[in-house]
């Protein structure tokens, strides 16, 4: 009896993989089908990527030119009315997805369920609160369609098919308000693999020092092909650009390995990590908290230390 | 023009929250209490709209039990002009939130109503959306900059992908981050003035809100624990324990 539809998300004609990721979710409410929609200026390219994804039904694309910007306001019209005939309504718990879909449940005159880590059955999820120190488990009315966001450090990745599932161009006929309009974005130039979906992140904290010190640790980023994050105290002291903050209040990630150099470990940051593979932490405080949920710990100098990590890789 | 700012109370950012062992919630008796980091970062920004004299008045709205009123006080201690709180209670989620602030805000007609991307404790991040959505107005969520010029809201936001900036028509709702500003801090002789500021009481029953949240929370646990982790003595042994698991 569930249908499902994924709002996809998209940068520079490119699908985020956070979307396969809500597909994950999605799959795990064992519905009846999957359905992505994109909304964009130029669909075809997303469009076609997001066909490839495992388990999706049918890929639904609405074409238009208020579209080639994610703005909420433009887009929540649009996918409420798409929302027609489906029991939940995904989106990555991304900046986009969190910007969305609460204008979308308000439309729809339902709750949302923010960050679902695990789907316990079509309307109960399980989501973290208090800086994801306790977990509940939340019920949804089943009279209603099912608003949520996923949390995509929660979810693998769906993999991708060897077809191709059907397009379709959908026709909504939302009126469009023109009261919020796109400026501009300007983004961090970085070569390095994207923070939220990478295997391997090494992050720096206040100990790091300066902006010229962070320079150590990108270059054991790149020496072991990790993406780059940072702390909260890093982000404020000016050392790294905020879209790597990593935490409550940045991303939350979950990498196979993060190095933490010179971080102290706030409940905040802490967060952003709980979910790693494997957490481990460099600092000259052996008392810091990020020691206590550790798996690998390591006492001091992350300036004598990274030469000397870089010199045993060979 | 008028600034509306919602100013949630909830356990403080400080607090290592611990949940009861029944699984019925989480402890809070005796537990400090403050405003949402976000939201004071929320009156701050009004304060300093204010200090520009691009803002008339700055009101702050709580949504809570009868004990609120002193909360409410420390908002005016910051500087709002005055404070409205709708007294209830029980449990407010975000979509009855946005809705109690649609009817204060086509009471109050403000131009601008900032509020918190988020609050700690439920960490949604939906109330602003949600009310920008029913109020069929612009939002401008994650704000790390805000401009006032000529009926429009020149925005910065904190989005995945770097800094976005949006213009937003008057009237519209703005959420905090983190970076937008540094709240001050109350002086004691503000404490005193704030005793004479007005703060409006309102029965939640009498806004004629639609309650009803079709979300139930059935359980509450504590997160898993991660496993006791290892120390090693240097580099070189780090190095070799990770090229072991496979990592490097």
């Amino acid at each position: 009896m569930s249908k499902i539809l994924v709002v996809a998300e998209h940068l520079n004609g490119k699908l985020n993989s956070s979307t396969a990721r809500a597909v994950s979710a999605a799959a795990a409410v064992k519905g009846d089908s999957i359905d992505v929609l994109v909304l964009a200026d130029s669909v075809d390219a997303i469009a076609a990527e997001a066909a490839k994804i495992d388990g999706v039904g049918k890929v639904l694309t609405i074409a238009r030119a208020e579209n080639a910007h994610p703005l909420a306001a433009v887009l929540a019209p649009q996918v409420a009315k798409a929302a027609a005939g489906y029991s939940h309504v995904f989106f990555p718990s991304t900046t986009f997805g969190k910007d969305v879909a609460p204008r979308v449940a308000a439309l729809l005159g339902v709750s949302q369920v923010s960050d679902v880590m695990s789907v316990e059955g079509a309307h109960s999820f399980k989501r973290p609160i208090y800086a994801g120190n306790a977990i509940v488990t939340v019920e949804a009315n089943p009279a209603h369609a099912v608003v949520a966001t996923i949390r995509t450090a929660s979810w693998p990745a769906a993999g991708s098919r060897g077809d191709s599932a059907a397009v379709e161009a959908l026709a909504v006929d939302a009126a469009l308000p023109a009261h919020t309009r796109f400026v501009e974005l300007q983004q961090g130039k970085s070569d390095r693999p994207d923070l939220q979906g990478a295997g391997k992140v090494v992050s720096g904290g206040r100990g790091v020092g300066s902006k010229e010190n962070f320079e150590v640790i990108y270059k054991l980023a790149d020496k072991i092909g990790a993406a780059v994050g940072a702390s909260r105290a890093a982000v404020d002291a000016g050392y790294v650009p905020n879209e790597l903050q990593v935490g409550q209040t940045g991303k939350i990630i979950a990498p196979e390995l993060y190095m933490a150099f010179g971080i102290s470990g706030a409940i905040q940051h802490l967060t952003g990590i709980k979910d790693a593979g494997t957490i481990v932490a460099i600092n000259k405080d052996g008392e810091a908290p990020i020691f206590e949920i550790a798996d690998i710990g390591l006492v001091g100098d992350l300036f004598k230390l990274i030469p000397e990590i870089e010199q045993a890789l060979g | 023009m008028k600034i509306l700012v919602g100013y949630k109370r909830v356990v403080d950012f400080n607090v290592r929250i611990q949940v009861k062992p029944d699984g019925t919630g989480v402890m809070t008796d005796g537990v400090k209490l403050s405003a949402n980091p976000f939201d004071d970062i929320a009156l701050e920004e009004a304060l300093r709209l204010r200090e520009k004299g691009i803002a008339t008045e700055v009101v702050v709205v709580g949504i809570g039990p009868a004990d609120l009123t002193a909360h409410l006080r420390n908002g005016l201690a910051m500087g709002a002009n005055r404070a409205i709180h709708v007294v209830t209670a029980d449990e407010v989620q975000p979509l009855t939130a946005a809705r109690v602030l649609l009817k204060l805000v086509e009471k109050e007609q403000p131009e601008l109503v900032i509020l918190g991307k988020q609050a700690i404790d439920d960490d949604a991040n939906q109330t602003g959306q949600m009310l920008a959505a029913l109020w069929d107005r612009p939002q401008a969520t994650f704000a790390s900059k805000v401009e006032i010029a000529a009926g429009k809201a020149t925005v910065t936001r904190e989005v995945d992908a770097g800094l976005e900036t949006i213009e937003a028509e008057l009237p519209a709702v703005i959420t905090t981050d983190l970076r937008l500003n540094e709240p001050r801090f109350i002086k004691l002789p503000d404490i005193m003035k704030a005793k004479s500021k007005p703060i409006d009481s309102i029965e939640f029953g009498s806004l004629g809100v639609e309650a009803h949240d079709h979300l139930k929370t059935t359980h509450y646990a504590a997160p898993p624990k991660r496993s006791k982790g290892v120390m090693v003595k240097d580099a070189a042994e780090l190095v070799a324990v990770l090229k072991q698991k496979g990592l490097l």
